[in-house]
């Protein structure tokens, strides 16, 4: 079985976001790790190929930092990288960066092809399901379980309040949700043998795309930050006086019971 | 020329989700204000009774689309259906909740149609050279990036909770058209055998106005039978951080936080929660805060409305009580 898992590399769910003097997020100095819910992708790709056989290929796209989150992929298991590694990553949209990924991943042979159900920086869930569009196969969000017979697979996937079991054809586009796996830790073996394993580095030209094929649908017009909350009161007495007076101000003060 | 606001509406069981009456009344107020009419679409199976309810919530006009194989949400036929329908009627925007469904089917309908998704927004305004702009939280609500798209139609999906749900008029007419759906065979390659909804008498997560929500500070699974009195006495969600769901004490399905659901109610109470940084963007843009949590330094205060200081084992059953005695009067 031939299977490809798209990661991205993100900021650490620790850092803090300021703005640099373009107005941009400032990563200078941020901690970056795989994002989180790529895990439970990489995971299922391992487990998939321990049981199936056959070569499991991570693909990235981003900056020559991202190298690093395919190297980790690499040691917790995977066989082969591919980071596309260009500026017009960042500067195209979701639309844009679907595109390079769906030519990236046409030079890869795949009979399944895991991600996050959303990556936790831009949070937008939509490069899988474009990228499944793009090439015409058939996806499946949210994945909380995955079992594969044949060229079928069999899923669970969380709905709001509930789940959905479908069937689906391989190829498929399968995106993970915490809970279908534990993912594993690198070894020290693992990080070893990282080092020796291949990992392509590509450009979008080499994929054929130029900077007009990219041009952006969406434009983000500025970013801002949130207004700071402020502490509000801590309401004094002891515990009965105090859950009264607060059941008084939620009525009274903030009208909301 | 493109025309109209399109609101894709979400039906469960033949009930409009409260996300698409949210989307409903807001786009009244962008049409009244551009003069472009709000189209209702509904897809599903016996929905005609659906187009009185999105009539009464603002739509000019209602699109049904009747079948049986869309009796369920399906992402081949759903978006082979609304593909077709947009590049016929060519609409101006097309809006959507971000819901599992719209999180699905959006960027698929996107990407059918080759035009750019504002995701899970949190605001919508008028702008007078470019229709709508929009206004998303990024890194879970720790930043916020202000959007505008090039091409049309505008396609966003809007966070559910964002828009307040307006009054249905009940004098309001509209005029209602029905599509015949054309689903070929290779539009329904996955197929939906089983679709499992918990049977809950609470609200969920992120549709809630109240959410009551428990840490590491709840000690153990077993204590969440506090937090769920207190829920059920106003009507609230129950919620964990990921302390807690990382102890396994609750399922994920209920993490409140960066890598869990990102919510926005009008009151969020946090027992036993100590506010880290991923939990707060989570949410923190929550109207109204308490915080109960005995450590007087815990950074939660720094964000809460009202604190209490103390033994959430003792406050909230005590909490619990002066809430009954509320809705009762």
């Amino acid at each position: 079985m031939n299977i490809v898992v798209f990661i991205k590399q993100t900021f650490d769910t620790e850092a803090k976001i300021v703005l640099d003097g373009n107005g941009k997020i400032d990563a200078n100095g941020v901690n970056l790790i795989i994002n989180p819910y790529d895990e439970f992708a990489i995971e299922e790709g391992i487990r998939l190929k321990e049981k199936f056989g056959g070569e499991v290929t991570v693909v990235a796209m981003g900056g020559p930092r991202a190298q690093e989150a395919v190297r980790t992929a690499l040691a917790m298991g995977i066989d082969k990288g591919v980071l596309v590694n260009d500026p017009e990553v960042d500067n195209t949209d979701e639309c844009g960066r679907a595109a390079i990924l769906a030519k990236a991943v046409a030079q890869i042979p795949y009979d399944i092809i895991l991600a996050g159900r959303i990556a936790i920086d831009d949070g937008a869930s939509q490069i899988a399901v474009r990228l499944a569009e793009a090439l015409n196969v058939p996806s499946v969000s949210s994945v909380l379980k995955l079992e594969i017979a044949g060229t079928q697979a069999t899923v669970t996937r969380e709905i709001d309040g509930g789940t959905e079991l479908i069937e689906v054809s391989l190829p498929a586009v399968i995106t993970a949700q915490k809970g279908l796996n534990e993912p594993r830790y690198p070894s020290v073996a693992g990080i070893m043998k990282a080092k020796k394993k291949p990992l392509k580095t590509l450009t979008v030209a080499d994929l054929g795309l130029s900077a007009g094929d990219l041009a952006p649908k969406m434009t983000v017009n500025e970013f801002s930050l949130p207004t700071p909350r402020k502490a509000g009161r801590v309401i004094p007495g002891d515990a009965a006086q105090a859950a009264s007076e607060l059941a008084k101000l939620l009525r009274e003060e903030a009208k909301v019971l | 020329m493109a025309k109209g606001i399109w609101v894709i509406v979400e039906q469960r069981n033949l009930q409009i989700r409260k996300v698409s009456l949210e989307l409903l009344s807001q786009g009244r107020k962008i049409a009244d204000e551009t003069g472009e009419p709000l189209v209702a679409v509904v897809l599903g199976q016996g929905i005609d009774g659906l187009a009185q309810a999105a009539t009464e919530c603002g739509a000019d006009k209602v699109i049904l689309v009747d079948d049986a194989k869309l009796a369920e949400y399906t992402t081949g036929a759903y978006t082979s259906v609304l593909n077709k329908l947009i590049r016929k009627e060519e609409p101006q925007a097309v809006l959507l909740g971000n819901t599992a469904v719209g999180k699905d089917l959006a960027p698929r309908l996107a990407q059918r149609l080759g035009v750019g998704l504002a995701s899970d927004c949190t605001g919508m305004e008028i702008d007078p050279s470019n229709f709508l702009n929009f206004k998303r939280p990024i890194y879970a609500g720790k930043a916020f990036a202000h959007l505008t798209s090039n091409v049309r139609p505008i396609m966003a999906t809007i966070r559910p909770n964002t828009f307040p749900v307006a009054a249905p008029d009940a004098a309001r007419q509209a005029e209602v058209v029905k599509e015949a759906a054309e689903i070929d065979p290779s539009d329904l390659i996955a197929i939906l055998k089983e679709v499992a909804v918990a049977a809950s008498k609470r609200p969920e997560l992120t549709e809630a106005n109240i959410i009551v929500s428990g840490g590491r500070g709840m000690k153990g699974p077993e204590n969440y039978v506090i937090l769920e009195e207190l829920a059920d006495v106003i009507g609230a969600a129950v919620g964990a951080s990921r302390a807690a769901v990382d102890s396994g004490w609750k399922e994920h399905k209920f993490q409140v936080g960066q890598t869990g659901k990102t919510v926005a109610p009008t009151l969020y109470i946090a027992c036993g929660i100590s506010g880290a940084i991923q939990h707060l963007a989570g949410m923190g843009s929550s109207k109204f805060i308490v915080a109960v949590n005995k450590d007087p330094e815990a950074n939660i205060f720094n964000v809460a409305d009202y604190g209490i200081v103390g033994d959430l084992f003792e406050v909230v059953p005590l909490l619990t009580g002066e809430f009954k005695k509320l809705v009762n009067e």
